[in-house]
């Protein structure tokens, strides 16, 4: 008989957001599917009990808080604390957590005190034959695996956009307090937005927009057009409202000496040693497709390409439509068709 | 500046242009041909790397350990381009680098080789490593071993680490929607998980490699061996999915038709 905890820390206004319902769904499902299964929810948070509420119709039998203005603010040592605290309470098997960065930099230290075992960007769950396999992608979303564990406790974290959230009434739900300790020596300070101000990554965006870096390299007049590459490239993006992803990471763009366009952060890169974001389209843009930077377009349904070489890495299987074109006059244009 | 104790935790993963094909083996899943793939020191712990030994540049007095778990032979392949990088002292764990492995078992393992490091202050101690690896891809091994160390001030996704005047981190993680937290950490030891960091990776240097030649032989001599059961571990299939797509490839439009055929496809028309 499996104990399944929902494990969810509260935003800055003490509600849960899309991740954690969609974890909150993922947690459900086994709980439907696991024999004889008790479902409880584990909040974190300075007050989590407005959390509780809106999930409070969700069947869970237990309710469970850690509150307290030290649980506000994500921080390793308060957050491990405040889990850690929770699983003991429930007594739970399973524990479902989205993964968020939060719980990312965690839970792995929790099941290490717990004694559990853990497995993270998890992709589904089912339970055939009354056993609990989830799947995940290894070696940078190239192979897929189906696992189980025998071991418990074992945690789950869910990835994003793999469930559709829990959408259920809200409902009083009765939180029983849990005492957590609250010592560390790390201050959180504040979230920083990317230097250019410019919002460009937006993971809930219907398209993905990459820019290559061939947008800073030197066009067929002998120049770099960097000012007019970036305005391009920011007003495609106002009128589309996509996210910007990057092929290739700004410290090796620097590394090698070229010009990087001013509103890329880290975190705009896509692939190998960056993100693999979930868009239901993608329009890659002077960017030559090679397998580092592809590996993270697993998730991006339809692709399409807009390069200048007809046998760019795109053109062998990676894109659905690669347009062998200048990609300075195709976003123009498009920029005045949008 | 202070003195830092700086253990840098990478281990090897096969170089990112190879094709990979899981296989099955005795001991659970693998990559076909795994022994002959030509590997890399794993990319984000790379960056970790660069980042240590930039710090104990600028930290006169401090060291660092690189600390890999990995087939030995292979170790020593990757190890020949490495140590031409950044000074360091190399402590090796000869046992599986497979992605298949498990975290709890990996963390172990590093955990026995870092309290076994001779001279290692712990009260001066940074452990470093990438936040995830380019073959599990988890980002839990680290949190693991900061635990089985005592470190309970850990950070992941870390992009930047400054120091201040009082020596606390100053320290610059990524979050969600392009984002990054500032916290600032006091005292040691701490635990950073390396995303891409500032640094570019760092030259080929003769000099840096004879001098890391001298123990590096050494350390691979002295790895102990390690067997990483995946105890309750079960896989019930591993697969390379289909993502070959039948490519259009559009030669002849003008930039106008492409920009409009592009429009219709945003649009979803």
């Amino acid at each position: 008989m499996e104990t399944i905890l929902f494990l969810a820390h509260t935003e800055q206004d003490g509600s849960l957001a899309k991740p954690a319902l969609e974890a909150l769904a993922a947690a459900r499902l086994l709980a439907k599917q696991a024999a004889e299964a008790t479902l409880a929810v584990g909040l974190a948070g300075e007050d989590p009990a407005a959390a509780a509420n809106q999930i409070g119709s969700c069947g869970a039998a237990r309710f469970l808080g850690v509150s307290g203005a030290e649980f506000a603010v994500p921080r390793y040592a308060t957050d491990a604390a405040a889990a850690e605290a929770l699983v003991r309470a429930a007594g739970a098997t399973l524990i479902v957590a989205p993964s968020t960065s939060r719980w990312a930099r965690c839970l792995g230290g929790v099941a290490q005190r717990l004694g559990g075992r853990i497995d993270t960007h998890i992709t589904g769950i089912a339970v055939p034959e009354g056993r609990v396999t989830v799947p995940r992608w290894y070696y940078r979303q190239r192979m897929e695996a189906l696992l189980a564990r025998s071991h418990r406790p074992w945690f789950l974290l869910v990835d994003p956009g793999c469930f559709d959230p829990w959408a259920g009434e809200p409902a009083q739900a009765a939180l029983e307090p849990v005492a957590a300790p609250t010592g560390s020596r790390t201050r959180f300070i504040e979230y920083r937005a990317p230097q250019a101000g410019e919002q460009t990554i937006r993971p809930d965006a219907k398209l993905l927009f990459v820019a290559g870096a061939g947008w800073t390299k030197k066009q067929p007049d002998g120049k770099v057009h960097v000012e007019e590459a970036a305005e391009l490239i920011l007003t495609f993006l106002r009128k589309t409202q996509a996210s910007l992803g990057s092929s290739k990471s700004l410290v090796d763009l620097s590394g090698e000496g070229q010009v990087v366009l001013p509103f890329l952060s880290h975190l705009n890169q896509v692939g190998q040693t960056g993100s693999t974001p979930r868009h239901p389209k993608g329009l890659a843009t002077c960017c030559h497709g090679e397998e580092p930077h592809v590996v993270g377009w697993r998730f991006i349904h339809e692709r399409r390409a807009v390069n200048l070489d007809p046998n760019c890495g795109w053109a062998q299987g990676k894109a659905d439509v690669l347009y062998v074109a200048d990609a300075f006059a195709v976003l123009r244009k498009l920029n005045e068709l949008l | 500046m202070p003195v830092y104790h700086i253990v840098v935790c990478g281990g090897i993963v096969p170089d990112p242009l190879q094709t990979l094909e899981p296989v099955t083996s005795p001991a659970g899943p693998a990559l076909k041909n795994e022994m002959m793939l030509p590997a890399v020191l794993d990319p984000w712990a790379a960056h970790a790397l660069y980042e240590a030994a930039h710090l104990a540049k600028q930290a006169q007095g401090s060291k660092v350990w690189l600390v890999s778990l990995a087939p030995k032979a292979k170790l020593q392949q990757v190890m020949m381009s490495v140590a031409q990088k950044v000074p360091f002292e190399l402590v090796a764990v000869d046992g599986p680098a497979s992605g298949f492995t498990d975290s709890f078992e990996v963390a172990a393992a590093l955990a026995q080789a870092i309290e076994a490091i001779p001279g290692l202050d712990r009260s001066r101690l940074l452990v470093f490593g990438g936040w995830e690896s380019a073959s599990r891809g988890a980002g839990t091994t680290m949190q693991m071993l900061g635990e089985r160390l005592g470190i309970t001030e850990q950070f992941q996704g870390v992009d930047e680490l400054s120091i201040g005047e009082d020596e606390s981190l100053r320290i610059l993680e990524r979050v969600e929607g392009g984002k990054h937290q500032v916290s600032v950490c006091h005292g040691l030891p701490a635990l950073l998980g390396w995303a891409t960091g500032n640094l570019p990776e760092p030259p080929n240097n003769p000099k840096i490699g004879m001098e890391n030649m001298r123990s590096l032989m050494p350390a691979l001599q002295r790895a102990k061996a390690v067997k990483l059961p995946s105890e309750g571990l079960a896989f019930s299939a591993v697969s390379v999915p289909s993502q070959r797509r039948e490519t259009r490839i559009v030669k002849d439009l003008t930039a106008e038709q492409v920009a409009e055929e592009i429009a219709a496809w945003i649009r979803g028309d």
